[in-house]
Parts: C-alpha cells; sequence; structure tokens
C-alpha cells in the first residue's frame, strides 16, 4: 500500500474515531451526569435519601455495566438502527457507545460528588440553600476538579470501547488495526494505529490534567 | 458625681513584653469629654473595651456610676455605653433608620418610638430625617455614615459614650467638621464621653480632660493647659514638643477647653 | 418573647449498640442580643443541640421556636426560608475551596437571589467588618485558620441574621486566634445587636464572650444561668467538673490584632 494513501486513510480513521469518542462521551455525559447526581442525593447520606429508588438506580447500572462491549454493541443493533436508521456505521456506533457509558459516567460522577466534603453541604443547608442549589452550587463546583479527571478517563475508556467498533462496521483506527493488521496480516499498519491511538490517549490525558491544574483553586 | 471610675485595673495579653493595662486606676466625673491621648499599643483602646466589657479584665473592679459592672445585667450595660469605632460598621443591607434603631430594637421600644427618635437623632448629627432615614450605607459618604454611627450609639441616651478613633477613617476636612460638631453635641448633653485618639491636636481640641498612656500606664490625667506647662514626665514632654502649634495655641488660650 | 425558645426538646439515635438519648427533655431560652453558651465534655449533645435549632438535626419531638415559629411545623420550603436568616459557623469553616472569599461570602446572597452587583458590595462590606476586605480575591486555600473564620463569620452577616449559631467555632484555633475570633464576634454582637448562640467544650470560651450559660451533661440541661452565677456557684456535679478542667493557658498574642481589636 502506497504511503500516501496509508496516510490518508488513518487520518481519516483518526477523524472517525474522534467523531464517535468525543459525541458519545459528550452525550453520555448529558445522561450521565445527572444520573450521577441522582445516585448521589438518593443514597443513605445523601440531601435526597430515597433508599429504594438508589437501589434501583445502582442495579441498573451495575447491568449496563457488566455486559461487555462487544455484547452490548451486538444486543443493541435493533435500538441503533431505530434511533440512526442503521446498524452499522461510524455514526450509528455512537449508539452502543453512548450506552455503555452512560452508567460508567454515572458511576464516575457519583464517586467525584460524594468526595465533596459533607460538612460544606451542611453549610450551604444551614444557609437555606434548596436540593437544586446544594447540586448546582456546592456539589459540582466543588467536584470539578474530579469530574474534569473523569472525563479524562471517560474519554480513554470509550477510546477503547471504539476499537471493537470495527466488529459491526464502524470504522475508526480500531476498525483499520483490525481489517488490517488482523485479517490482512499487514502488522505495520495495526502497529502505527495503536501508535496513533495511544498518541490520542496521550493527548486526552494531557490536556484533561492542565486544565485540571489551571482550574483548580485549592493549590496555594 | 463619678461616671466611670477603674480601680487596679490590670489586662495582660500573653506574649506581649507590656501589661495593655498597668495597675490603671482613673475617676472619671460625669459631663467631660476625656480624649485618651497614645501611640498604637499603649492601652487606650484596651481601656475602653473593659469599660463596655469587650475585653474582661484580668484583676481590678470598673464602676459604672458606682455599680460595679461585673454586676450589672448586660442589657442595662448595653442601654448606659454608647459605642463608636473607626471602622463604622453599619449593616450594609440594613437602611440607616434600622442601623441606628439597633439598641431600641433591643429593648422592645415600640415604633413609634423608635422612628421620632430616629427623626431626632438625624437631625442632631445634621442629617435631613426624610432625606436619610430610608438610604442604605452604600449610599452614604464616609462622613455621613460616621454620623450614623454616631446617632446609632446615642439613641438610646446612654450615660457613656466610648470613642474608639471614630474620625481617623474621615478626610481631613470632614473630620474637622465631625470634630466641631460632636463637640457641640457634648456640650449641650452633659453626657460623659471617653474619645481615643493617637492625634496630639484632636486630643487637646476635644477634651476637657486628658488621659495619656504608654505601655498600659497613665502618665498624665489632667487638661490641655495644665499637661503643656507641666508635663508629668520626659515621655509627655517629647510628646508634647513634636507638636508645636498645639502648645501655641494652648499656652496662648487659644482654640481649646 | 424570646428569639429562641426550647421546649421539651428529644433527639434520640440508632446505634450498633440500640438507642441513644443525644437530647432528654431541653428546655431553654434565649433572650435577643444574648451571648448564649452552651458548654458540656464531649458526647454531652451540644453539637446535636444547636444543630436542632435550625433543624440540621430534627428533633424526635418538641418545640423549636424561633421568633416564635416553630420550625418543626414549617414546610421544606418554609424552613429553607427561614434558615436564609441564620447565619452559623463551624469548627472546620466549610468554606467553598472553589470560590474566592468574595464569593463565599456572596453565597447566602445568591441564594435569596440578590442581584450579583450589589451582593458583590455588600460582601465587600462584611469582608471588611470582619477586617478582610483586602482578601477578597484570594482563595480559602491561601487563608490562616483565623481567617477562614472570619471569612466564614462575615458569610454568616451576609445571611442578614438575627441569630449566629456557633458550633465549636474556635476549637479548631490556636488560643490566640481563638481570642480574636471571639473578640470579633462580641463586638458584631455588641454593634449589631446579633445574638449569638455558642457551642463549646472550653470553659475560657464561655468566661470570655457569654452572659449566659446552660450546661450540658449526657444530654439533659444540668444547669443554666449567668455566667457570674454558673461559676462562682456551681450547682451540679457536671459544672464543677467542667470548671475544674484547667484549660492551657491562651497563648501569645499577637500584639497589633489585640490592640486594635480585631479591625
Amino acid at each position: 500500500m502506497a504511503f500516501s494513501d496509508i496516510v490518508s486513510m488513518l487520518w481519516g480513521g483518526t477523524g472517525e474515531t474522534l467523531w464517535m469518542v468525543l459525541a458519545s462521551t459528550a452525550i453520555g455525559y448529558l445522561g450521565g451526569l445527572p444520573l450521577g447526581v441522582l445516585l448521589t442525593i438518593t443514597d443513605t447520606d445523601g440531601i435526597s435519601a430515597h433508599p429504594v429508588l438508589y437501589k434501583i438506580l445502582d442495579l441498573i447500572v451495575n447491568i449496563t455495566r457488566s455486559i461487555p462491549f462487544l455484547i452490548l454493541l451486538i444486543l443493541i443493533q435493533p435500538f441503533t438502527k431505530l434511533v440512526v436508521g442503521k446498524s452499522y456505521g461510524t455514526t450509528a456506533t455512537i449508539v452502543p457507545l453512548t450506552v455503555a457509558a452512560i452508567p460508567f459516567i454515572a458511576r464516575m460522577v457519583e464517586s467525584s460528588l460524594k468526595e465533596v466534603d459533607k460538612g460544606v453541604i451542611e453549610a450551604a443547608r444551614s444557609m437555606g440553600s434548596g436540593k437544586m442549589a446544594v447540586i448546582l452550587k456546592v456539589l459540582i463546583p466543588e467536584a470539578r476538579i474530579s469530574l474534569l479527571v473523569g472525563v479524562t478517563i471517560a474519554l480513554g475508556t470509550i477510546l477503547g470501547y471504539s476499537a471493537m467498533s470495527g466488529v459491526v462496521g464502524g470504522g475508526g483506527l480500531g476498525d483499520i488495526a483490525i481489517r488490517y493488521g488482523y485479517y490482512r496480516y499487514e502488522t505495520e499498519i495495526m502497529i502505527i494505529t495503536v501508535v496513533v491511538l495511544v498518541i490520542l490517549m496521550q493527548l486526552f490525558q494531557w490536556a484533561g490534567n492542565l486544565l485540571a491544574k489551571k482550574l483548580d483553586r485549592r493549590r496555594g | 458625681m463619678t461616671a466611670v471610675e477603674l480601680k487596679n485595673v490590670n489586662k495582660q495579653f500573653p506574649g506581649m513584653s507590656y501589661k495593655a493595662l498597668d495597675n490603671v486606676s482613673v475617676t472619671i466625673e460625669e459631663g467631660e469629654f476625656i480624649t485618651i491621648l497614645g501611640s498604637s499599643g499603649c492601652g487606650k483602646t484596651t481601656l475602653i473595651k473593659t469599660i463596655n466589657r469587650l475585653y474582661e479584665p484580668d484583676s481590678g473592679d470598673i464602676f459604672l456610676y458606682g455599680k460595679n459592672i461585673r454586676d450589672t445585667n448586660p442589657v442595662e450595660l448595653r442601654r448606659s455605653i454608647g459605642y463608636v469605632i473607626q471602622q463604622i460598621g453599619l449593616f450594609p443591607h440594613m437602611t440607616v433608620r434600622d442601623n441606628i434603631a439597633t439598641i431600641p430594637k433591643l429593648l422592645k421600644w415600640d415604633k413609634a418610638k423608635t422612628d421620632e427618635q430616629v427623626d431626632r437623632l438625624l437631625s442632631l448629627v445634621q442629617l435631613d430625617p426624610a432625606e436619610f432615614r430610608n438610604r442604605y450605607p452604600s449610599q452614604l459618604s464616609g462622613g455621613q455614615q460616621q454620623r450614623i454611627g454616631l446617632a446609632r450609639a446615642l439613641i438610646a441616651d446612654p450615660k457613656v459614650m466610648l470613642l474608639d478613633e471614630p474620625f481617623g477613617a474621615i478626610d481631613a476636612i470632614n473630620r474637622e467638621k465631625l470634630q466641631n460638631e460632636l463637640k457641640k453635641i457634648h456640650a449641650e448633653s452633659h453626657k460623659t464621653y471617653l474619645f481615643v485618639t493617637h492625634d496630639i491636636r484632636e486630643a487637646f481640641k476635644l477634651g476637657t480632660k486628658i488621659i495619656i498612656m504608654n505601655q498600659g500606664k497613665i502618665l498624665q490625667y489632667a487638661t490641655a493647659q495644665e499637661i503643656i506647662c507641666k508635663p508629668a514626665d520626659r515621655f509627655v514632654k517629647e510628646l508634647i514638643q513634636t507638636t508645636t502649634d498645639v502648645s501655641k495655641d494652648y499656652v496662648s488660650g487659644g482654640e481649646g477647653i | 418573647m424570646a428569639i429562641i425558645e426550647v421546649e421539651h426538646l428529644y433527639k434520640t439515635y440508632q446505634s450498633k449498640t440500640g438507642e441513644v438519648q443525644a437530647l432528654q427533655d431541653i428546655n431553654l431560652s434565649i433572650e435577643e442580643g444574648e451571648i448564649f453558651g452552651v458548654i458540656g465534655l464531649s458526647g454531652a449533645g451540644k453539637s446535636t443541640f444547636v444543630r436542632c435549632l435550625n433543624l440540621l438535626e430534627r428533633p424526635n419531638s418538641g418545640k423549636v421556636l424561633i421568633d416564635g415559629r416553630d420550625l418543626l411545623e414549617l414546610s421544606e420550603r418554609e424552613l429553607s426560608l427561614e434558615r436564609r436568616h441564620i447565619g452559623m459557623i463551624f469548627q472546620h469553616f466549610h468554606l467553598l475551596m472553589q470560590r474566592s472569599v468574595l464569593r463565599n461570602v456572596c453565597y447566602p446572597m445568591e441564594i435569596r437571589k440578590v442581584e450579583k452587583k450589589e451582593a458583590r458590595q455588600k460582601a465587600l462590606e462584611y469582608l471588611r467588618t470582619v477586617g478582610l476586605e483586602d482578601k477578597a480575591r484570594a482563595y480559602p486555600v491561601q487563608l490562616s485558620g483565623g481567617q477562614k473564620q472570619r471569612v466564614a463569620i462575615a458569610r454568616a452577616l451576609a445571611c442578614e441574621p438575627r441569630i449566629i449559631l456557633c458550633d465549636e467555632a474556635t476549637s479548631a484555633l490556636d488560643p490566640q486566634t481563638t481570642r480574636t475570633i471571639l473578640a470579633l464576634l462580641k463586638e458584631i454582637n455588641q454593634l449589631y445587636g446579633i445574638t449569638i448562640v455558642i457551642i463549646t467544650h472550653e470553659m475560657r470560651v464561655v468566661e470570655e464572650i457569654c452572659t449566659r450559660v446552660a450546661v450540658l451533661d449526657q444530654g439533659r440541661l444540668a444547669e443554666m444561668g449567668t455566667v457570674k452565677e454558673v461559676f462562682e456557684n456551681p450547682k451540679t456535679p457536671a459544672a464543677r467538673r467542667l470548671l475544674f478542667t484547667k484549660d492551657d493557658d491562651w497563648g501569645e498574642a499577637d500584639k497589633e490584632e489585640v490592640e486594635h481589636g480585631i479591625f
């Protein structure tokens, strides 16, 4: 394969991967953030303790997370078809990626929010803050660094999942790695795609850490 | 009649090499305007703060009109002593009227009486009641705010007024105006004023008698003329000499007492 | 009518070993303008008590009357509204770490939907009252314990409170800073007439600023009276125990701070 062809293929693949990963992470947060908040506040010492509701949500999240992504990809195909019109391709893959992302993100959000000093929450309540105020003005802002780190982790994890999109003709770097590296034994291409994936992962990590450092007011 | 008396009052803040109040005894007669003069750390603020019990002395007694303040109930004490500070301390979210009415509220005066007295005090401090009573502190100048602070302290008709460098943060022109007005208010009220300052001119201008303090001790307690003509010690003498026109004013019988 | 009235207050907790009676039949009233101390050994119920005053803890039975209104009869929303005018400061300050000092003080005003510009202006005034206006743009991590507590006090003032509750507010501070904070509270009480309820296990704190004091012992009100009465004539073993536990000396004082009061 000509060098210029390889480059254009990788460029295209990177674009597809980024599209899949960023879109599913973003939509994942759209669902995962509120779900994570819900988990936090309904737990036993949360501000809106609802043990039954917590148990239900907890169960749903655990079940969804225990399904291996590859299997989820396939199981969810009818739903994917419903949403985007077809069950294969790059855009279609965003659906299973998002479905896998939401509970994962919810758990991380829950973990971040639960780190917030309970005393600060108590102080906010003592000043007459309602529940929304506690969530929007205390929980999320005070946990923002941890939440940011969570975004970095989410991006990395979903990047990993996206590599399996080749199974449903999803495109992206992972697909290239499998098609050329695995099926056609063109190992060099496989290695190159892995390198690009690693670089992408590092980029997410680096950007996340930089932003976290800049925004963290707890650093004297 | 003796308004305020301190008997052997001591106050030590640990870590300081000298006492803030070192066996201080002083008798202040009713109707006097006493200025307490000294540099930073001399004990002047500590002295007045023991009178309204913001500080508790380590030993010694303080009497307000013959009654030991330790035995006086705090509500009574609050009503008998007015307190004005440099930083003014008006509540930003309360109107001028409500700020002045702080003590009346605690004393549970009825609204009519409170409003009447608030207006009276506003006039006393040269502020038009109709214009000012519903304003907020942020809408006032520093000088106006301090007048409100004064009104707030005066409203319950306290027998004794404690003023801690009240004009320190005010510009020179307004300061002079306020000094003159305060003098007038005092003269018409026959109340006892204790006024802390580090400014010699101010001390000599306002005080019927002056207390000069250094390192927790009272060095001299006398009229302005006496201090200038017969300074108690070298410290006092040097203090006077730092401001030559002060002496000039008083020795030649100028403005003052 | 007293500004705070507590009637037959009971609070029980469920613990592993069974039921714990944190508060048993507490009755007392606090007059407006007072500085009221509640003292007791660890476990005496003082923290539970102060939290019942703004219902951070809900008593099992009894009445908590603020200005005649029983907090226990209020809906969630009404309670929030009531709390917006009760200030509270804590042992560990509990400032929002990701917000500047100024914005921390703005918080209670944001809750009351005060316009941003006005809130910031007032916040600066409150910071001036506690002597920290030059730290408005700083973040809590850059402040000392005493400074953090002063910010917390400014924040409490931003509630436009008639009452400020202090839960072991000086227990995490060194003696010198403690004195500064207590002096500030006293001055605030003097100037604004705000009622202060101060919970502590330290006798010297009560001695320094309180007018009256209640002694709690194992959830019960053992003794109550003026500081002078209780200190000179402790009637109960609980009170005597507290008095004769000699606290450490107050320690070094910051001359500058002390001489100029707290400003």
